[in-house]
């Protein structure tokens, strides 16, 4: 059974075409990354799929079709991302940042509180104050709180200092051990991705052009495809 | 610097005291003015929830305003005649009871606010400002050729709407009538700010697509906001119209929306207490100025020009040192 299923996708900005046929598949309780060098087509496929641009091909999230929905609606199906560029609603506090978009379900405030500490150490702070560490675990904890069943995370450790890119992937590793929440990552550290992650998909100039289980990515293919 | 929790209770202590003051030193028209500034405050309070809030620059908001005050005008004029009005066939007597008439205005606005805003709301930026501002001016020119009620010449009510209990033509009466409304609009928008929905249509003012990305519905939070916040400036044009006891297509007209918002950016955009410091400086000026010149609206120019180029949080901002904080 399939969670997410993405096949020959296709989608253009405007005349020029960025994705060209993109397969893609995650299974429930499943942490799949999507890599590619930059400009492959990692974001786009992410806009995509949450329909934040139009979009060919099939693209369906538990056996419903998502071609054509407005992006709202495909979230509340429970597709909750995470956007690259951690885009806090600047002006709101901590707490109103998580409240804001909250659906009931098992993730609450003192479940993001325990997922990371420092957002319990501050809920009345305005996202604008935080840190960019902080910015990113509060974009996530925004997420949860939708109570999403497949998670999407793009680039979330981007620009981040070591420190908190380890406390980012911990908590991500966290949410893969005790929730078994499905996971879709885009990230450039392939070391980190592998801790993580069951399966992988390479793109390459808007097509996937390799997947399969983390343990089979060699660094020939690797190399070759994410030149890493 | 003062918090603005403070500044408002300020406020809503000296809207208190003053009219007090007023009626024992047997200054009636002082208790007026006061009631005048607080019926502005709660038009601009409906205003402030569309504006400040939501983010959308309503330049059509005497619409509501002018609803409220013809729903007052027009169910006190069949009553004080004695006539029925026709509603679709059906005979359907005036009433001079206040909680009726602010239903029909509240309902009506609503009603009105929920088909304008379903219009408009698909639109954004400077198309919006123009559409709602082609409402405001349809109901305006509607209103001027209604002959049945006044057409240009509006319709007066010769005694003020009665309200269970209370004797409404003691002018401290009606007037703490009007304080308790506002007081309720603040208490609903102070929650609603706070409460899921407020939070909401704030995320989705500052950033829509972030809003849509996390399961919310743009437009629908800001269809809800327009409703409440026409609903609340309508029961504002009722009141209007009660302390005037006359009701004129004036209310419809497009410079009464510009001056709503004047009052909320005065205040300080998105601020609970902005309509009320912005409506009290308002008719102070209007007042005092208006008495020495005809020409006080310069003033008042230079006033809105200097909060806008210096103080965008408006005069709340430049009291709480705090420029747009929360807005």
């Amino acid at each position: 059974m399939t969670l997410l299923l993405l096949d020959g996708v296709t989608a253009s900005y405007g005349a020029s075409q960025a994705l060209f046929g993109v397969d893609l598949e995650v299974a429930p309780g499943e942490v799949v990354a999507l890599m590619g060098r930059n400009g492959m087509g990692k974001t786009t496929t992410v806009r995509a799929i949450c329909g934040m641009m139009p979009s060919g091909g099939v693209l369906r999230f538990d056996g419903q079709s998502l071609t054509g929905l407005p992006s709202h609606r495909i979230a509340s199906l429970g597709l909750g991302l995470v956007p690259e560029g951690r885009r806090c609603f600047a002006s709101l506090t901590v707490r109103e940042n998580l409240t804001a978009a909250a659906r009931p379900g098992p993730w609450d405030l003192s479940g993001i509180g325990a997922l990371f500490p420092r957002l319990a150490e501050r809920p009345h702070q305005i996202a604008a104050s935080l840190s960019g560490g902080e910015q990113q675990m509060l974009a996530i904890g925004r997420a949860l709180m939708t109570n999403p069943r497949l998670l999407i995370l793009d680039e979330a450790t981007e620009g981040l200092a070591p420190l908190i890119r380890a406390e980012i992937w911990a908590a991500i590793a966290r949410l893969k051990r005790d929730t078994g929440l499905a996971i879709l990552v885009i990230d450039k550290s392939l070391a980190e991705l592998r801790a993580v992650s069951d399966r992988g998909v390479i793109l390459e100039r808007g097509r996937s052009v390799w997947s399969g289980a983390m343990a089979d990515l060699g660094p020939d293919v690797s190399e070759r495809l994410i030149g890493v | 610097m003062i918090e603005e929790r403070w500044i408002g209770w300020a406020m809503l202590a000296g809207l208190v005291a003053l009219p007090l003051w007023a009626m024992a030193a047997g200054e009636p028209f002082t208790i007026t003015l006061v009631t005048r500034a607080v019926i502005l405050a709660l038009a601009a309070a409906g205003l402030n929830i569309a504006l400040g809030i939501g983010g959308l620059v309503s330049l059509g908001h005497a619409v509501f305003f002018g609803i409220g005050g013809y729903a007052m005008g027009i169910l006190a004029h069949h009553a004080q005649s004695y006539t029925a009005m026709n509603l679709i066939g059906l005979e359907v007597p005036g009433t001079k009871l206040m909680p009726v008439i602010w239903l029909v205005a509240v309902t009506v606005s609503a009603v009105v606010a929920w088909v304008i805003g379903k219009l408009t709301l698909r639109t954004s930026g400077v198309y919006f400002i123009m559409a709602t501002l082609a409402f405001g001016q349809m109901f305006y020119y509607f209103a001027i050729s209604w002959s049945a009620y006044g057409g240009e010449d509006g319709l007066p009510i010769y005694v003020r709407n009665s309200f269970p209990g209370l004797n409404t033509l003691v002018p401290i009466q009606f007037f703490a009538l009007c304080l308790a409304l506002l007081c309720a609009a603040l208490f609903i928008t102070a929650r609603l700010r706070a409460a899921p929905f407020g939070l909401a249509l704030n995320a989705a003012r500052q950033s829509p697509e972030r809003a849509r990305a996390v399961g919310l519905d743009p437009a629908r939070l800001r269809l809800a906001a327009f409703v409440l916040s026409g609903a609340i400036t309508g029961l504002a044009g009722a009141l209007f119209a009660d302390l005037n006891r006359f009701v004129s297509p004036t209310m419809f007209s497009w410079q009464l929306s510009g001056e709503l918002i004047v009052l909320v950016i005065i205040g300080g955009v998105g601020r609970l207490y902005g309509p009320v410091v912005g409506a009290c400086l308002f008719v102070a000026l209007e007042h005092w100025l208006g008495g020495l010149t005809d020409y006080w609206h310069v003033a008042l120019g230079a006033i809105l020009l200097g909060i806008v180029l210096f103080a965008r949080g408006g005069l709340i901002g430049l009291l709480t040192g705090k420029e747009g904080a929360h807005v």
